[in-house]
């Protein structure tokens, strides 16, 4: 069970980490009993270069802020973060929490390919369909590109007017 | 009236044409002067340089002066497809099919450096310059260019446009890069 204890309040940066598997709870103990009502951001890092990385590749952060639904005024502010490694499912979706969840979920698998574990056929959200691999992994070529037209061919030479006038047959 | 109709009626004949009520010149002169004084554009724009063209566009810098203050919202209307602003892989094959479903003639303006190069997104989503994938006939560089860059643009548009005449030849094609 987590209680208020979990996350003290350090002021604009506070950040916590918590393991995979308690992640969504942390999430929702956040948002019902500490009243976080609104998911700015929902991102992930590639720490691959990073000695961070043995602990899980990927980092996923939640970025939440506490409003004061009379003035409007921010009360707190509180990034949880978790890691998740290669190959693994992130912790379940969180858009019956914050419904904006959903579009940064389908951000962070379109760029770093790590989806919510309730989700596995998620769509792409900025790229096409047809992009093959995550273009925000440290270990995808920055400038490969996979154009969906072909260069154009060069321009057919246009037809002389003069060829489509009526020719007298014996002149 | 325009210099090329003045000077082209006496031209060669030994006598001035300027009779009053009437006016001489050659058929190609004629429409490459009436084309180039209503250019009816197609404004595809995509990004930040979007502002720049609304200001050039805008009572300011006035791009009704040159006739072409009339933006078409519809490519079967147009005869100038200016594209503005980044152009992403995603968004390449709307761009093509904007500039097949044009009517000839027609001609394409590079506004930026995003279109003619790709600019600094040297990246995985962007095109390395619009001429990879449509015939591009004018190049206006800038980041974005300012308005007076772009009004110089236009005119040598409409000179390009002028020394035509009759059958317009599509702008530049650029083998792709990958
Ligand atoms: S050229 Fe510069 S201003 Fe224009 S779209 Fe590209 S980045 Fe934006």
């Amino acid at each position: 069970m987590m209680t208020e204890k979990d996350f003290p309040d350090a002021g604009f940066d506070t950040v916590q980490l918590v393991p995979k598997a308690q992640a969504r709870e942390a999430l929702s103990f956040l948002k019902n009993e500490l009243g976080f009502n609104v998911l700015v951001d929902h991102t992930a890092a590639d720490l691959s270069k990073w000695p961070e990385a043995k602990e899980g590749r990927f980092e996923l952060t939640w970025r939440l802020m506490k409003l004061d639904p009379k003035t409007g005024l921010v009360e707190r502010r509180l990034a949880l973060k978790t890691r998740v490694a290669e190959g693994e499912d992130g912790p379940p979706s969180s858009k019956d929490l914050w419904p904006n969840a959903d579009w940064a979920e389908r951000e962070v698998w379109d760029m770093f390919g790590v989806k919510p574990s309730d989700n596995p056929s998620i769509k792409r959200l900025l790229l096409y369909e047809e992009f093959k691999g995550h273009p925000l992994r440290k270990d995808y070529p920055i400038a490969k590109r996979q154009p969906l037209v072909e260069p154009m061919a060069a321009p057919r030479e246009r037809i002389d007017p003069k060829e489509l006038r009526p020719k007298l047959v014996d002149s | 009236m325009s210099d090329e109709f003045e000077s082209r009626g006496a031209e060669g004949s030994g006598e001035s044409f300027r009779t009053p009520g009437i006016i001489a010149s050659r058929l190609d002169d004629a429409i490459g002067w009436a084309r180039k004084y209503s250019i009816f554009q197609y404004p595809f724009v995509t990004a930040c340089c979007g502002m720049e063209f609304m200001s050039t566009a805008g009572s300011h810098y006035d791009l009704d002066r040159f006739g072409a203050g009339f933006p078409r919202f519809s490519p079967r209307q147009a005869d100038v497809l200016m594209v503005v602003g980044t152009v992403s892989h995603k968004i390449a094959p709307i761009l093509k099919r904007i500039y097949e479903q044009m009517a000839e003639p027609k001609w394409v303006v590079a506004f930026g450096v995003c279109t003619c190069t790709g600019g600094f997104y040297d990246d995985y989503a962007t095109v390395q310059g619009i001429d990879t994938i449509v015939p591009v006939d004018l190049y206006i560089p800038g980041c974005p260019p300012r308005p007076e860059n772009v009004l110089q643009g236009l005119m040598l548009l409409q000179d390009k446009i002028q020394k035509q005449g009759r059958h317009p030849k599509p702008g530049t094609l650029r083998p792709p890069v990958r």
